[in-house]
């Protein structure tokens, strides 16, 4: 039961982009297109899932024994950075044909705020931060969220383009007022857990 | 002495990195509920910028090429640690405001962005003209975008009461306010661009 | 200067002697501002404590202790005059809130009455806080003030057949409310009431 309230609440209640304001960039940069918009889902939960397994791990096995949380932000990054470049070059030996679909995205997905962001979050967690099972499962749920904003908001911009759009608001001003609204839609779960 | 003043008010107005660039979203729009909280985001990144400006410009030449990105986020996040542990030491209500966002200066674009477009390229002190300059222009397009959400939404600017907060639009303070706005203060600066040419 | 070479050993070199002296800075940083963290942090417990239990005369945050609750555990700090406890602080919190943990710092005088209480931390609309601060200790409107209430296990907001009013149109905040001080409750009848609990704890 607790998982499935962790799910919920982390896709739709406190959706990662919608809600919590994070991973902004990728969400406005990448959605153009249903395509990449799932391309990079896919990517994100995939760094997400693992960056938040390992620096779990680091923190609760090696900067909290030693003392060192202060490292936690320094640490955390070159973590994400290097995992990023290894999952790189693994995808491209192991499964050149995912490489080929995701590859683009991954270099990106480094200064995505929502990876160091689910990394911190849990930390600081009461709940998480005692339970690598519940963090990774949360890490995993949030970037579900992310994927899921991702892919609806790009199925939004695909029908923009045929629309009639005020010069001024052409691009981003209008992506942004539609993510607004896209906003609104989603504090409409808010209370269901 | 010209060209130093250009640098300087670059990033104020014709390169603001947020209204223009388009930099740096995530704080842009997580932090702006009130006037105060974009203020106290705008500082710290700034000073966050200005330092790994001058440090980065300083140390441009001891530093590979093939390794300068981890070299730079290395020196961005002691930075963005050193302001987080002040912040949480002498100023304790702003550090719970801004919460996550204070470690998250590290993956701001606009910091990386200029150690590697600009520090990275020019003299210690150019670059710290660049940093105030950027710093400057994140600072007053947060403020802006905190006062007007915090007005709408509280009745508010910088905490002092305009209209009774029960008119206000509550929206404008959460989430789908921060779009909404900043989607129309770009509608501005773009209106203002093509009228001025 | 010339600029370093991509060699191996520049590459090698250049980031480990970064990584060196930013590190030593961060810990001289981390030694420089310990002590006022820490400071800043225990003042706050501190004058929340003040705020929410009954006059008293020693220190409850020395004297700390934590109790299990349903599935949890809560932190109370007995408040003692002349070493005779006078009332409990309970340090409690919710997951029910609007967008995650609520803490709160209710002090109850040694017969269930809530003393007053103080919101520690929340993730709510920016002003809900204030606004939990006041609303529920408004003596001018009986129907939403919990301060000087004889607390039971039956609290509950209006909309769930309870009493309290909740704040306008923000229910679930309200509700929320009510559950940490129902969470504080649970742990003050552990230490109050059950005998030899008691015993246990004010020792």
């Amino acid at each position: 039961m607790t998982y499935i309230l962790i799910f919920i609440s982390a896709v739709f209640i406190n959706n990662v982009v919608l809600s919590q304001i994070l991973g902004i960039c990728p969400f406005l940069g990448v959605s153009k297109k249903i395509d990449t918009a799932m391309g990079m889902g896919i990517s994100v939960t995939f760094v997400i899932a693992i960056a938040t397994l390992v620096t779990f791990l680091l923190m609760n096995y090696i900067l909290i024994p030693l003392n060192l949380q202060f490292m936690q932000t320094i640490s955390f990054i070159l973590v994400i950075a290097a995992l990023v470049q290894m999952v790189e070059i693994i995808l491209k030996k192991v499964s050149p044909a995912l490489y080929q679909s995701l590859g683009v995205f991954l270099p990106l997905i480094t200064t995505n705020c929502a990876v160091l962001g689910v990394a911190i979050l849990v930390t600081q967690h009461e709940i998480y931060k005692e339970s690598l099972l519940l963090s990774v499962v949360y890490a995993i749920s949030t970037a579900i969220g992310f994927a899921l904003a991702l892919i609806i908001f790009a199925g939004i911009r695909e029908q923009l383009n045929i629309a009639n759009i005020p010069k001024a608001f052409k691009g981003m001003p209008i992506a942004l007022v539609i993510a607004g609204i896209l906003a609104m839609v989603f504090m409409g779960f808010t209370g269901i857990v | 002495m010209s060209k130093n003043l250009n640098i300087l008010t670059n990033g104020i107005l014709k390169e603001n990195p947020v209204l223009v660039l388009l930099l740096g979203m995530c704080p842009t729009l997580g932090t702006t509920s009130s006037a105060i909280n974009g203020f106290g985001m705008g500082i710290a990144t700034a000073f966050v910028l200005i330092c790994s400006n001058l440090v980065i410009s300083l140390l441009k030449n001891i530093i590979p090429d093939k390794v300068r990105i981890p070299a730079f986020i290395v020196i961005i996040a002691s930075f963005v640690t050193i302001v987080e542990m002040i912040m949480q030491a002498y100023m304790p209500p702003l550090y719970e405001s801004l919460g996550l966002f204070i470690p998250l200066i590290v993956v701001n674009c606009i910091v990386l962005g200029r150690a590697e477009a600009f520090a990275s390229k020019n003299t210690p002190l150019l670059s710290i003209l660049d940093g105030v300059g950027m710093g400057a222009g994140f600072t007053l397009a947060l403020t802006v975008l905190g006062s007007i959400r915090e007005f709408l939404g509280t009745g508010k600017i910088f905490d002092i009461s305009i209209y009774p907060e029960n008119y206000g639009l509550l929206t404008f303070v959460l989430a789908p306010g921060a779009f909404i706005v900043l989607g129309f203060l770009i509608v501005i600066v773009n209106k203002l661009k093509t009228t001025k040419n | 200067m010339e600029k370093l070479k991509s060699s191996f050993k520049n590459m090698l070199l250049s980031l480990a002697s970064i990584s060196i002296v930013v590190a030593s800075l961060l810990a001289l940083v981390y030694e420089m501002t310990k002590e006022p963290i820490a400071q800043a942090e225990k003042q706050k417990q501190e004058n929340a404590i003040k705020e929410v239990v009954p006059d008293f005369n020693n220190n409850p945050a020395e004297e700390k202790f934590k109790v299990e609750i349903e599935g949890d555990s809560l932190t109370v700090f007995p408040a003692k005059q002349d070493g005779k406890l006078v009332g409990i602080a309970v340090e409690t919190n919710t997951a029910k809130g609007f967008s995650g943990e609520i803490k709160i710092m209710v002090g109850f005088d040694i017969d269930g009455m809530v003393k007053n209480y103080a919101v520690l931390k929340h993730a709510e609309t920016p002003g809900l806080g204030a606004k939990m601060q006041e609303w529920f200790s408004n003596s001018s409107k009986p129907n939403q003030n919990v301060v000087n209430r004889k607390w039971n296990n039956n609290v509950k907001v209006k909309k769930d057949g309870g009493e309290i009013d909740a704040i306008t149109a923000a229910t679930i905040t309200s509700r929320a409310f009510v559950d940490a001080l129902n969470r504080a409750y649970e742990a003050y009848v552990k230490v109050i009431e059950h005998d030899s609990e008691k015993q246990k704890y004010t020792e």
